[in-house]
């Protein structure tokens, strides 16, 4: 039967007792600062404004789109809003916030009081963010050549010999190159601490298989980031040899190859949507319990699915390569490694739902974007599932329906769960609730354009519309859909500026959040809202997987069951 | 609402976890040995496939001295871990000195060995696949050896300054695994440059 102790009175208390402090000196206690709770409210804030970056971006490229033969910006503008598009969004808004939550949660569910290597946490961040800056600065400070001119227009993959210095001349492939590295060697860092800490730090009585499943899908993240983001890292120091030395890794006129570059970047970049999508799978697996008032079904099972899906993820690469001409072994090699992996992702979405089955389910906001989770999650697989069929693909790849496909999990699943867990832990980051009618529509209006825009980009892709391109005729029959796609990126624009502003107002004028608004089972639960900067005035113990729940039901503690 | 905070909190019988440097330098390792395994893939995949000279065969020869240094530099590193774990501060830096010795002629070796693979072999990074290959592979196995010697080379200037204490040598360990990853990715490289290579 697990006791409870009582903190030393005072701590965690409200903070109007605190002294005021002059503007340099909080921007000071930031920019300083070892603690991972505001490492990781840096990493998610810095993401959120990428995310409105990104999303311009986006709006630009869709506004070109709406109308065949469109002259609304230019082909080269064209290249470098999507290859800026996608670069920022995958390493400067979706890295970030993950590895964000990651900070903020991870010591806080383990019972600790910081990651293991605080100074190296600081570290990653501030290179990342370095990183984002270096991309960006490209559109101010590019040189070079005609046509080759200020950010990087080669696409967020960069294929070779696109990117050979004959090709690419100036610097903006550089830009590129350079601001990736940098965000991959805070990665690497924020992962090497997510291990460490959950190895070496956890409270005592805390099992491995005690602890909360979001520790465990962040821990398979992080091991998978050790071996995903270093390809990457190779093969751009490759890039820059063959740029700035005259190496021939990717020169076909020395016998070197171009899909050698192609299979080094696609072992990072298939691993590299999983390192995305763990994280999202990671939130669900807290937030539907909760509003289910079950613990979650398959504890084992989801961990086991989870490592598998892990070790799988590193087979499918050449999926992205059918129509390179491999040949039919590695085809049907990937087809099938594609299609395994469906396998563990299905048995935990079936886990999910059985989660659900026969629970009192509360439909708040974060609970809302979930069960959209679960659904668009599975469309976004079988969708998936097609692509995977490699004639099939010969048919779809590089078109619309790719990139309907990728946007659907992107957007559908793990934005979706990444607002959930906005609306879950804000409370417990702030110590405001965020306003539920405000949430309300956010959701609603993100959803109806999240389907009017990516439902309907499947169609030109079966149409044959392929990616990349800046215009379209006519007669071609795509400009129907392309408008509605279009119009459905309004929806999500005005839904994000309502998220945006809900964020803001509710930090000033939100109901207040205690320690535990969502009767939720966790540690983080625990300590007050926000919590105090060293966690835990004594460390907790634990006894099962659901250490609050315990302590609030003595007469039935999950320590009997499990 | 309360802001009073419930902490559970029982006593727990032997607890005991693994020590945070040995895990996160094992990270490091891995996340490094992915670099280093595509370097390798593609130093296999041109295999043979330069258009033109000079190739392995015509300019390689086995290091096998350099090699026995680097080697057996693992094996003076973990003595001297060994040694300042029994708080024998002044054998562990001669060991320690030892590393830093064997590991400089390993450098110095390379050093020679590229002198005449410019200047008299005429092979650049430039020249062709080998050369490409050849340079990015040891020289980032190099660039790592050198990045060790420093780290060392620290350790036993503070060891020397009479800073090192028995306390230190679970980090001289976390160090010692660096150096050991150091090495074993040279019997890599050997084997696929020196041997399967040419």
């Amino acid at each position: 039967m697990a006791t409870q102790t009582q903190p030393p009175a005072g701590t965690g208390t409200a903070p109007a007792l605190q002294r005021h402090r002059g503007f340099f000196e909080v921007m000071q206690d930031w920019i300083t600062t070892v603690d991972h709770k505001k490492i990781g409210i840096m990493y998610i804030t810095y993401a959120l404004i990428f995310l409105l970056v990104a999303g311009v971006e986006a709006l630009l490229i869709r506004i070109q789109l709406a109308v065949p033969n469109n002259t609304f910006v230019s082909p080269e503008v064209f290249n470098r809003l999507f290859t800026m598009h996608g670069t920022t969004m995958v390493f400067f808004v979706g890295m970030p916030i993950l590895f964000g939550f990651g900070n903020y949660l991870v010591p806080l569910m383990v019972g600790a009081r910081d990651m293991a290597f605080p100074r190296l946490n600081a570290f990653s961040f501030w290179i990342s963010a370095f990183g984002g800056m270096l991309l960006y600065f490209s559109y101010f400070a590019g040189s070079g050549l005609y046509g080759a001119g200020t950010a990087p227009d080669v696409g967020w993959f960069a294929y070779a010999p696109l990117t050979a210095r004959v090709f690419s001349p100036g610097h903006s492939t550089d830009y590129w190159t350079f601001s990736i590295f940098l965000s991959g060697i805070g990665s690497i860092g924020t992962a090497l601490n997510i291990v460490a800490t959950t190895l070496c730090m956890r409270c005592p009585g805390m099992k491995l298989n005690r602890m909360p499943l979001l520790v465990w899908l962040y821990l398979v993240t992080s091991g998978l980031v050790f071996v995903t983001i270093s390809p990457l890292t190779a093969a751009q120091i490759m890039l820059c040899i063959d740029r700035y030395l005259g190496g021939h890794f990717f020169d076909t006129q020395a016998g070197g190859s171009a899909v050698l570059w192609m299979h080094f970047f696609w072992i990072f970049g298939h691993p590299e949507v999983y390192i995305l999508v763990l994280p999202a799978f990671a939130f669900a697996n807290e937030i539907i319990p909760v509003f289910s008032r079950k613990a979650i079904f398959g504890y084992p099972a989801m961990v086991a699915a989870t490592v598998g899906i892990g070790f799988i993820s590193l087979s499918v690469w050449a999926h992205h390569m059918f129509t390179v001409g491999m040949g039919p072994g590695p085809n049907a090699f990937f087809t099938f490694s594609t299609m395994v992996i469906a396998v563990p992702t299905g048995i935990k979405i079936f886990n999910w739902l059985a989660t659900l089955w026969g629970g009192n389910i509360h439909f708040t906001v974060p609970m809302m974007f979930s069960i959209a989770f679960l659904f668009q999650f599975l469309i976004a697989g079988l969708t998936g599932i097609i692509l995977s069929v490699s004639p099939f693909d010969w048919q779809l790849g590089n078109s619309y329906f790719v990139v309907a496909h990728f946007h659907y999990v992107l957007v559908g699943a793990i934005l979706f769960m990444i607002f959930a867990a906005f609306y879950y832990w804000y409370p417990k980051m702030s110590g405001r609730m965020l306003s539920n009618a405000l949430g309300k529509w956010h959701f609603w209006l993100f959803f109806i354009g999240f389907h009017l825009t990516f439902d309907f980009m499947h169609v030109p892709g079966l149409m044959g519309m392929p990616r990349r391109i800046y215009t379209y005729e006519a007669d071609r029959g795509w400009g129907f859909w392309n408008l509605i796609v279009s119009s459905g990126a309004i929806f999500q624009a005005v839904a994000v500026l309502i998220f945006a502003y809900n964020l803001v107002v509710s930090y000033f004028k939100g109901e207040t959040a205690g320690p535990d608004p969502w009767d939720a089972w966790t540690l983080e639960w625990s300590t007050s809202s926000p919590p105090p900067s060293y966690n835990f005035a004594v460390i907790p113990t634990v006894e099962s997987r659901r250490p609050l729940w315990d302590l609030k039901h003595p007469e039935e503690p999950d320590s009997q069951y499990e | 609402m309360s802001t009073a905070v419930a902490v559970p909190h029982q006593p727990v019988e032997g607890w005991h976890e693994p020590s945070r440097g040995v895990v996160g330098m094992v990270c490091l390792i891995i996340a490094e040995s992915a670099i280093f395994v595509i370097f390798v893939v593609a130093y296999l995949y041109y295999i043979g496939k330069s258009l033109t000279g000079p190739y392995p065969h015509d300019v390689l020869e086995l290091p096998i001295f350099a090699t026995v240094c680097l080697l057996s530099s693992s094996v003076t590193v973990h003595f001297a871990v060994h040694e300042l774990r029994a708080a024998r501060v002044a054998r562990s830096a001669w060991w320690l000195a030892a590393t830093v010795l064997l590991g400089s002629i390993f450098i110095g070796f390379t050093a020679m060995e590229w002198y005449q693979l410019i200047y008299h072999d005429g092979l650049t990074i430039r020249t062709n696949l080998f050369g490409t290959t050849f340079y990015s592979l040891v020289g980032l196995h190099a660039s790592h050896v050198i990045v060790g010697l420093i780290m060392l080379g620290l350790t036993l200037i503070f060891a020397i300054a009479g800073k090192v204490t028995q306390q230190h040598a679970e980090r001289l360990e976390v160090l010692s695994l660096y150096w050991h990853f150091v090495d074993a990715v040279w019997v890599v490289v050997f084997t696929v440059v020196y041997i399967v290579g040419r």
